[in-house]
């Protein structure tokens, strides 16, 4: 700085100071890198081009849209629709072929399945389990018994619409809360779930008496799971005999479903997932392994 | 250099310097939030909007006190997987009664924008319990005390009037029957329901945590999960109008 | 607030007097302390009763302290010169730089502990209070605002009054910033742990914790203001152009983005009065300029004064310091919706964040020049001075992370990187290469120069911290790097049918090997941070005469 009274030179680079010292600190008065200016102005050149070209300024009323018409959201329907422009063919032939044409068509179930894998990771794994291996509540979908049936027809109704969920074509079925409603004592409900134990061929407590269980379970569940216990997939009654168990084998956990009837739902997807997708779901369920 | 020496007028006098500093850091603040206020385009058009129910609200809350949106966005960008994989792209009316907004900065978990009616109240409840138990793979916490602890809705009422104040379009009625709406909607079979419905369409109300006893937190926290993303009917939704 | 010289001549003592600041100050803590005794009483939540019986306790030892400090000093006021030379007011400074030690440590352990229940998630313990959602704003409020926080009002302190060469302004006004500002850190960091929180990133303490701030800041602004107005130097010194700018910035993003009506006085709840997408904007207009303005500006005042220093050398270039400043502070207030890209919040909006985010990177760079070229003349003093080092190294990754964040901006690269580790990778390059480190070396500067010691208790401990950090560092923010990518690339990944590779829990499951290698990385920087704090301790009690020897023996305080 010019003010300065007296003019300092620093001794290394050999540029003048400012002439001003705080606490020791000088401060040379280089002038401004060039390569940097020049970076500089060269950033705001290409600001100044995108605003021309994309939408920036806002204005009075709107906001100045850009020589490109470009929007994100236009942009976004643009590349969706290329994407289904590309999977187009194989999903008008999905969504023209009927479930059973679409297994026995190699490419078309090869197309299915890899759809159908892409919308379960995300959508029903969280309660199924990765590759459908159930949890607890959450049945099975890899082995062979289904409780609402495992044809194509029953695995597409059960994803379609759900099971007790709050679509208005959703499978329904309860099993009733028979402790909770006073239907059964404590000691009843102990002694069915040691009958279905035995049904199952699992062990018993000693206490269990056969005859009166399978009187009991005549009287109270055969009407829903059968004489046989083999259950009713027309209301979601499961098989009994199977050593299947939602909830888990152990005689506490059985006992409590009996007293409360758990009646667990799922979503119905057909609202959320378009209608090619559920049909993959369906036929990627079906291939897991069991089905009908 | 004499161009140079005019910066002196900053380095003397430090008033001049902080008024200085005052309007070169107002003018972008302003340039880019005004417009938001009064430019129509901001907020798209659509139908269903409205503000939360009580238990809703007192669900947000929780969602907020948790700190949820540490790991979980809402909000789905405009990116051609993240609508494949969560939805239709988020729309600035979706959160237009958030307050704070929680659109979130880092995904550690997947965008809830539209969880809405995904899963079940059960899988929730059980997944706020343990995580692990439904997703073997998931790095969230475990959030056992939710359900443990009633919910505390002593201030909803006046929670709602705050809100009503700042321009939220709750009703004198509303704020009324905050109570009585927030304790019918986690109920099963209240006879109040209706009215919860009325005032809230396409509420959903239920005993959402399934447990016993007065309302807790997780019925509040489920039942706010449950309608994120639920209100407006994209069926109806004109995007080519909304291009912006 | 400001306590200046004089007094309000009391009647009994026409020697002693209570000062304006010391009586104003009492009055208010008298109020204060019925106030939060009257909201603990009503209030019917434990957490708000807790922090008003805090408040309460705060308010009562602060009226006792002034009485007791006014019963014990002499009825003069501090003299600004002694023998024609200022008489400096270091008590405040000293203060805030141990504060700024403790509050680093638990920071950067809280990281450490978040690192870890991100790979290991059992750690949450099931418990509310340390579950990861409260945790992680404990962790940025902690090394941003506590320890970041006190290490600008420590420097800011002290670097005003060397480069005005005045005694600081006010008498109790400094120490009212400094314990006022430690208070809300209390506060903020209890709320966070008990479920108190606005839920606003980097502004989540709630409305009576953002008033409290507002006073406490508005007092450091008139302290800091009245010392460079009082300043004995012609000019005013490009460090406190940017201490400035910091503090009046920051003051005013703290007001916009926090405004909000309380539920109650009785209620710690408040609701934001923005909302929604106008909310989005004005977090992130405040969001962006936090790092702007508190970890950038602030931390560039630091550098502007501690590395000619150390380097003793002049600053590179005055011309390119006027430059850069303004364009530096009027171009970062637009970048705020680089945070925003593709979200709802309009595209004209995004394209100015991105726009101006680019032209940042020079004035950013401007800075980096600055600092590095002040270095010629001295660079062999890197080789021997590990202080220098870690100053010159902060610059280094100050330059690298004003290079990734307008890279980040381009709309392309955050349709990747966006809400994901790349970002945190960006951060904490930021966090502990820049902030980290310029703060580190600042400390280890000021410390010896408050306490009068000639020098640090060990140069080589110093390049113990030095190396273990960077290794550190090294480990953290390349981790994140290869995670952050590898998510974003796995969530937008497509089979050859067109359909989404991955489900969303795959990639969280590819995440792990990344944050065990992170919490490492973070574990190598506390250590890095503990070494610090033991030579810090060491240089403070160790006695000058002695200090050779004394590095075995007792440990006897100097003064
Ligand atoms: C909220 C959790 C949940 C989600 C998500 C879910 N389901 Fe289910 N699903 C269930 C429950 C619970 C049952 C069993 C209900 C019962 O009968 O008790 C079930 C049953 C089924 C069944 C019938 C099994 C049988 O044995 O009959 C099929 C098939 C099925 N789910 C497929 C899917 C598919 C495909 C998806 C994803 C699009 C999906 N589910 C998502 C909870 C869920
Ligand atoms: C009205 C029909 C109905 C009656 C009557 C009924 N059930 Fe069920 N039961 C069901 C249905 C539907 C389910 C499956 C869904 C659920 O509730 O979880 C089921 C499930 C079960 C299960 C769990 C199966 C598994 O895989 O874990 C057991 C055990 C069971 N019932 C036993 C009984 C016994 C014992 C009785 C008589 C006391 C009985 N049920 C009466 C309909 C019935
Ligand atoms: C440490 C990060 C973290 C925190 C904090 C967290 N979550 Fe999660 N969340 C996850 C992860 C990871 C997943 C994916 C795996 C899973 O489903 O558990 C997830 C999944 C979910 C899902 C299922 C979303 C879907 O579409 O599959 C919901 C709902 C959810 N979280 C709600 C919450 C709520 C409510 C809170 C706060 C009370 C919360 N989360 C806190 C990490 C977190
Ligand atoms: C021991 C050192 C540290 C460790 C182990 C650490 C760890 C972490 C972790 C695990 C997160 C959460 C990331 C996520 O949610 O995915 C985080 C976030 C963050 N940390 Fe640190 N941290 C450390 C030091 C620092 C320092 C020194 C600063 C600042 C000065 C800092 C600033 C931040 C910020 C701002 C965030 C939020 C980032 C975002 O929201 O994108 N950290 N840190
Ligand atoms: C020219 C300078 C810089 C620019 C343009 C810039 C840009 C960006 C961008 C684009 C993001 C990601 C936003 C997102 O996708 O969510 C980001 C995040 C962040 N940056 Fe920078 N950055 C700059 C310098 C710095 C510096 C020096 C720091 C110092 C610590 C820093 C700290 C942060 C933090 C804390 C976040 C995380 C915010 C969040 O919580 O999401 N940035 N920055
Ligand atoms: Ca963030
Ligand atoms: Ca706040
Ligand atoms: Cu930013």
């Amino acid at each position: 700085m010019t003010s300065a009274h007296k003019e300092h030179i620093d001794p290394h680079t050999g540029t003048s100071t400012t002439g001003h010292e705080w606490d020791g600190i000088r401060e040379l008065n280089t002038p401004l890198p060039k390569w940097w200016l020049y970076m500089f102005y060269a950033t705001i050149v290409w600001a100044l081009g995108y605003f021309v070209v994309y939408p920036s300024w806002p204005l009075i009323s709107s906001h100045t849209p850009g020589l490109l018409g470009w929007s994100s959201r236009g942009a976004v329907t643009q590349e969706l629709a290329a994407l289904q422009h590309k999977r187009a063919p194989m999903v008008s032939a999905l969504s023209q072929a009927s479930l059973p044409e679409i297994v026995k068509d190699d490419k078309l179930r090869g197309f299915a399945v890899a759809q159908g894998r892409a919308a379960f990771g995300d959508n029903c794994a969280p309660c199924h389990g990765a590759g459908g291996g159930g949890a607890v509540g959450y049945p099975n979908l890899n082995d062979d018994e289904w409780i609402w049936g495992g044809t194509l027809d029953d695995i597409h109704q059960t994803i379609a619409f759900g099971i007790r969920s709050t679509h208005e074509k959703t499978r329904v079925g309860m099993m009733p809360a028979f402790g909770q409603t006073g239907m059964l004592k404590a000691s009843e409900i102990n002694m069915l779930a040691d009958h279905v134990r035995a049904l199952a061929g699992l062990s018993t407590e000693k206490s269990y008496d056969r005859a009166a269980g399978e009187k009991l379970f005549g009287e109270q569940c055969a009407a829903c799971h059968g004489d046989a216990a083999k259950g009713n997939q027309e209301i979601g009654a499961p098989n009994l005999t199977d050593k299947i168990w939602l909830f888990g084998a152990d005689r506490a956990a059985i006992a409590e479903g009996i007293h409360r009837g758990r009646g667990s739902m799922m979503p119905a997807w057909n609202e959320r997932l378009d209608d090619t997708t559920i049909k993959a779901l369906t036929v990627y369920v079906h291939s897991l392994g069991g089905g009908k | 250099m004499s161009l140079w020496n005019k910066h002196q007028i900053f380095e003397k006098n430090s008033l001049i310097l902080v008024i200085g500093v005052l309007i070169v850091i107002s003018i972008g603040g302003l340039v880019e939030i005004l417009p938001l206020y009064y430019l129509k385009s901001t907020i798209e058009k659509v139908e269903g909007m409205r503000p939360y129910s009580p238990l809703e609200l007192a669900g947000r809350d929780i969602y907020v006190r948790e700190g949820c949106y540490n790991c979980h966005s809402q909000m789905i960008r405009s990116l051609r997987d993240e609508v494949e994989r969560y939805g239709h792209y988020s729309l600035a009316a979706e959160s237009m009664y958030d307050k704070p907004f929680q659109w979130g900065s880092k995904r550690n978990g997947p965008d809830l924008a539209r969880v809405g009616g995904k899963y079940s109240d059960a899988w929730h409840k059980d997944h706020l319990d343990n995580p692990r138990a439904m997703v073997p793979g998931s790095i969230m916490p475990a959030y056992p005390w939710l359900a443990k602890t009633a919910l505390d809705y002593r201030e909803i009422r006046s929670s709602m009037k705050v809100m009503a104040l700042q321009g939220v379009p709750y009703t004198p009625e509303m704020i009324e029957n905050a109570e009585k709406d927030l304790v019918a909607q986690a109920s099963a079979e209240s006879a109040d329901v209706e009215a919860v419905l009325q005032r809230y369409p396409k509420a959903q109300a239920r005993k959402f945590s399934g447990a016993n006893g007065p309302v807790n937190e997780a019925d509040a926290l489920i039942a706010y999960l449950q309608m994120l993303g639920t209100l407006v009917d994209f069926k109806m939704y004109d995007g080519k109008a909304n291009l912006r | 607030m400001v306590a200046q010289t004089g007094g309000v001549a009391g009647p009994f003592n026409p020697t002693k007097s209570m000062t304006a600041g010391e009586m104003t100050l009492v009055i208010a803590g008298v109020g204060m302390f019925f106030l939060s005794i009257l909201v603990a009483a009503k209030t019917t939540s434990a957490p708000y009763a807790f922090h008003a019986w805090l408040f309460a306790a705060a308010s009562a030892a602060s009226v006792l302290a002034i009485f007791n400090r006014y019963l014990d000093r002499p009825a003069a006021a501090p003299l600004a010169e002694v023998d024609g030379k200022p008489n400096y007011n270091f008590g405040p400074v000293k203060f805030s730089t141990i504060a700024a030690l403790v509050w680093g440590v638990a920071g950067f352990l809280v990281g450490v502990i978040i690192a870890l229940q991100l790979a290991f998630p059992t750690l949450n313990f099931d418990l509310s209070w340390i579950s990861f959602g409260r945790l992680r704003p404990l962790h940025t409020s902690a090394v941003i605002f506590a320890f970041g926080g006190n290490v600008l009002i420590a420097t800011s302190f002290y670097v005003v009054q060397r480069t005005c060469r005045v005694r600081l302004a006010g008498d109790l006004a400094p120490w009212f910033v400094v314990l006022g500002y430690n208070f809300f850190i209390v506060i903020a960091g209890t709320g966070y742990l008990l479920g108190i929180t606005q839920g606003k990133e980097y502004a989540e303490p709630e409305w009576y914790a953002d008033l409290f701030l507002t006073v406490v800041w508005v007092a450091y602004f008139l302290v800091f203001l009245i010392t460079v107005t009082k300043r004995k130097e012609p000019h005013i010194y490009v460090a406190n152009w940017f201490y400035i700018a910091f503090i009046v910035t920051i003051a005013v993003l703290h007001l916009g983005n926090n405004a909000a009506v309380p539920v109650s006085l009785y209620s710690p709840k408040s609701y934001i009065v923005w909302a929604g997408v106008q909310d989005a904007m004005m977090q992130w207009w405040y969001g962006h300029n936090a790092v702007g303005f508190f970890l950038t500006a602030g931390f560039l005042a630091i550098m502007y004064y501690f590395v000619p220093k150390r380097a003793e050398r002049p600053l590179y270039s005055y011309r390119l310091s006027i430059i850069h400043f303004w364009a530096l502070i009027f171009l970062y207030m637009w970048a705020g919706p680089h945070h925003l890209h593709y979200t709802a919040l309009p595209d004209w909006a995004q394209t100015l964040g991105m726009t101006f985010s680019i032209m940042l990177w020079m004035p950013s760079w401007g800075g980096m020049i600055n600092g590095l070229m002040t270095l010629s003349g001295a660079w062999d003093k890197l080789r021997t001075d590990p202080v220098l080092r870690m100053l010159v190294v902060s610059v280094a990754f100050y330059g690298m992370s004003t290079f990734e964040g307008p890279l980040m901006s381009i709309k392309v690269v955050n349709s990747l990187s966006h809400y994901t580790d790349w970002t945190v990778g960006h951060v904490h390059s930021g966090a502990l290469g820049w902030v980290g480190y310029v703060s580190f070396g600042a400390i280890y500067c000021l410390v010896p120069w408050l306490w009068n010691k000639p020098q640090l208790y060990s140069l080589r401990l110093v390049n113990w911290h030095f190396w273990i950090s960077t290794i550190g560092i090294v480990l953290y923010i390349t981790s994140m790097w290869v995670a952050g990518i590898l998510q974003g690339l796995m969530w937008r990944s497509y089979t050859a049918l067109g359909f989404l590779e991955s489900s969303f829990i795959e990639t969280v499951e590819a995440m792990h090997p990344f944050y065990v290698i992170r919490a490492l990385g973070g574990a190598l920087f506390l250590i890095g941070a503990l070494i610090m704090c033991w030579n810090i301790y060491r240089t403070i009690v160790t006695p000058v005469a002695v200090e050779r020897r004394a590095s075995e023996g007792a440990l006897a305080p100097a003064e």
